[in-house]
């Protein structure tokens, strides 16, 4: 079934780490297995902020040889930093597999993040000036305390609590999904992807690496191959409504954009609201109550229907 | 079936009071499906188990911190109580609320429902002054439910009977499998409003989307804006004056009636070329009608 939201403020900056977990909570009953955070942040002048795990939760069991791991893959991470040219300016562990650095890099940072990625069990959740993107196993409120997140500020973000249906329950099969190695795009996902195997390949014939077999992570792919060939945002989601099949509504963020579409059948839901100052989105009615208790309108997108904001 | 009075039957366990009205609870399969009629039997409008309640007897009811469950079985003490007529306070969008209301009831929301929200009702009239999510008055078999702003997607699922008013626009799929009743929005329909659907009627005041009345079987769909394309065996018929009459009626009961009147409204029924109601085996067509 899964959960999915989205909010954008218009021109400033407010709480969006517990705004998010706010109506990720209310969606917990859609998905309980994991739950996925892209937070947009004031962008940092000239530096990057980089998310990535280096091995998945479940490996925390296997005894006590994943530490000596652990330790060797940030190793060669930072050795791939330096290799680089990328500055560390600070350092951060939510927890031992996963980490947080604010960089400054004057190269490409595709290159670098390809680099990083060649590192066995190291992927790069997130890469940019303003994203972040959290994602871990359990409810919003245990991934926001353990990430601390309530106190993050920005002006935009999307969030996800997944219900496993077609691959497995682990960090890699988590939304939202950076659009690598695309800076600041991120995507969540509500649906089933039909044709994932035939896009699937067809991007792999350009060039574009898939990290795991959830046909979520395709709309990442897709969009980023997409903007990196000069489309926009705009165009992609509609590009991507009559290109992929299947039944679906997706958001995606870019370092100061939101967006969504809805398939052919709106089959997937999505409630609107729409004022001067905040557009909040979300499978139900409910997520957005938990940010906005007050009464409001808000109503249904239909089927076909592609919607672009500004922050 | 012999003729029960009310008296008798609230007496009766749940086992026996299923007898006594003719119902069974053998497993039913193929041609069981079968009951017998008897011509004398007294009709019942109303479930001999209601309780009896006073409509001038009011009470607020706040479910901010209440579940689903808790708000649901407390409606139900109430009108154990005698209360006729309950007003929800800040549903907040929750899901279920004021379903399987089974007697009559005024049952007033202040503000907005989530998904469900008085499904399989039987009676009550309920006013929602805020939007509904999806499937509101799904499976709704008596009543009124009058939604004053939006509403989401399978508006009216498999409604059998009541009426069931959005005085703004819904989503997709409304009255997705109707099988009796009138569903009518205010505002817009999305795609495949009306599909397979059986019987009752719909009413759009404004436009519809695409694949409007797919498959229907039967019953009427009334636009009265553009309709982005009609499903597979839906076609158009004219407008007659008993149509234009009915509608001018529902309308104008629910505050609806555009200034312009109905002349303007496109009638859209069954071609009835893909399903045809008379294949059905006389047992099963005496359940139906």
């Amino acid at each position: 079934m899964c959960g999915i939201a989205g909010l954008i403020h218009r021109g400033k900056s407010s709480n969006v780490g517990a705004e998010m977990t706010s109506m990720l909570m209310a969606l917990k009953h859609r998905g309980p297995d994991s739950t996925g955070y892209a937070l947009y942040g004031e962008p940092q002048d000239g530096d990057y902020v980089m998310r990535l795990k280096v091995a998945e939760a479940e490996d925390m069991d296997r005894g006590r040889g994943i530490h000596k791991v652990i330790a060797d893959r940030i190793e060669l991470v930072e050795g791939i930093l330096r290799d680089h040219g990328a500055k560390v300016k600070s350092k951060q562990n939510a927890t031992e597999y996963a980490l947080r650095y604010v960089l400054t890099h004057d190269g490409d940072t595709a290159d670098l993040a390809k680099h990083i990625e060649e590192t066995d069990g190291v992927e790069i959740l997130s890469l940019g000036n303003g994203l972040e993107l959290i994602k871990d196993l359990g409810d919003a409120s245990d991934v926001s305390s353990a990430y601390n997140l309530t106190s993050f500020e920005g002006t935009h973000g999307i969030g996800h609590t997944r219900m496993a249906t077609e691959s497995d329950v682990d960090i890699r099969s988590a939304h939202p999904y950076w659009a690598f190695p695309y800076n600041d795009v991120s995507v969540v996902h509500n649906g089933q992807i039909t044709n994932y195997w035939i896009m699937r390949r067809e991007m792999e014939r350009k060039g574009h690496r898939f990290m795991s077999n959830c046909d979520s992570e395709l709309l990442a792919v897709y969009t980023a191959h997409n903007l990196a060939n000069g489309v926009s945002l705009e165009e992609s989601l509609r590009r991507s409504i009559s290109e992929i099949d299947g039944v679906f509504t997706y958001l995606v963020a870019t370092k100061d954009q939101l967006g969504m579409a809805k398939d052919t059948m709106a089959a997937k839901p999505l409630v609107l609201y729409e004022s001067d100052d905040l557009i909040a989105m979300a499978s139900e009615e409910v997520a957005i109550r938990a940010i906005l208790p007050q009464e409001i309108d808000t109503y249904d997108p239909y089927d076909e229907e592609v919607r672009v904001w500004q922050a | 079936m012999a003729s029960v009075s009310d008296a008798e039957l609230k007496k009766m366990s749940q086992d026996e009071r299923v007898k006594a009205l003719g119902m069974t609870t053998e497993q039913l399969t193929g041609k069981s499906l079968y009951i017998e009629f008897d011509p004398g039997a007294e009709e019942r409008f109303i479930y001999p188990w209601a309780p009896v309640v006073d409509f001038n007897k009011r009470v607020e009811l706040d479910t901010d911190k209440l579940t689903t469950r808790e708000v649901n079985k407390k409606i139900r003490e109430l009108m154990s109580e005698g209360y006729g007529t309950i007003v929800l306070q800040n549903p907040r969008g929750k899901h279920s609320l004021g379903v399987g209301i089974l007697s009559k009831l005024n049952l007033i929301v202040e503000g907005s429902l989530g998904y469900f929200g008085v499904g399989l009702i039987d009676g009550p009239n309920v006013r929602i002054n805020g939007r509904v999510g999806w499937s509101c008055g799904e499976n709704m078999m008596a009543g009124t439910v009058v939604v004053e702003k939006n509403a989401g997607s399978t508006f009216g699922a498999a409604i059998r009977g009541g009426d069931l008013v959005c005085k703004g626009s819904v989503g997709s799929r409304t009255g997705i499998d109707m099988k009796g009743g009138t569903i009518i929005v205010g505002g817009d329909t999305g795609a495949l409003s009306g599909f397979m659907m059986q019987r009752g009627r719909m009413v759009v005041c404004g436009n519809a989307g695409k694949n409007l009345g797919d498959s229907m079987y039967d019953g009427t769909i009334y636009v009265g804006g553009d309709i982005k394309s009609l499903g597979v065996d839906a076609v158009e018929k004219p407008l007659t004056d008993l149509d234009k009459a009915w509608l001018t009626r529902k309308l104008k009961q629910y505050e609806l009636l555009p200034s312009k009147g109905v002349d303007h409204f496109k009638k859209i029924v069954a071609g009835k070329q893909l399903w045809n109601y008379d294949n059905l085996e006389p047992t099963e067509k005496k359940l139906i009608l």
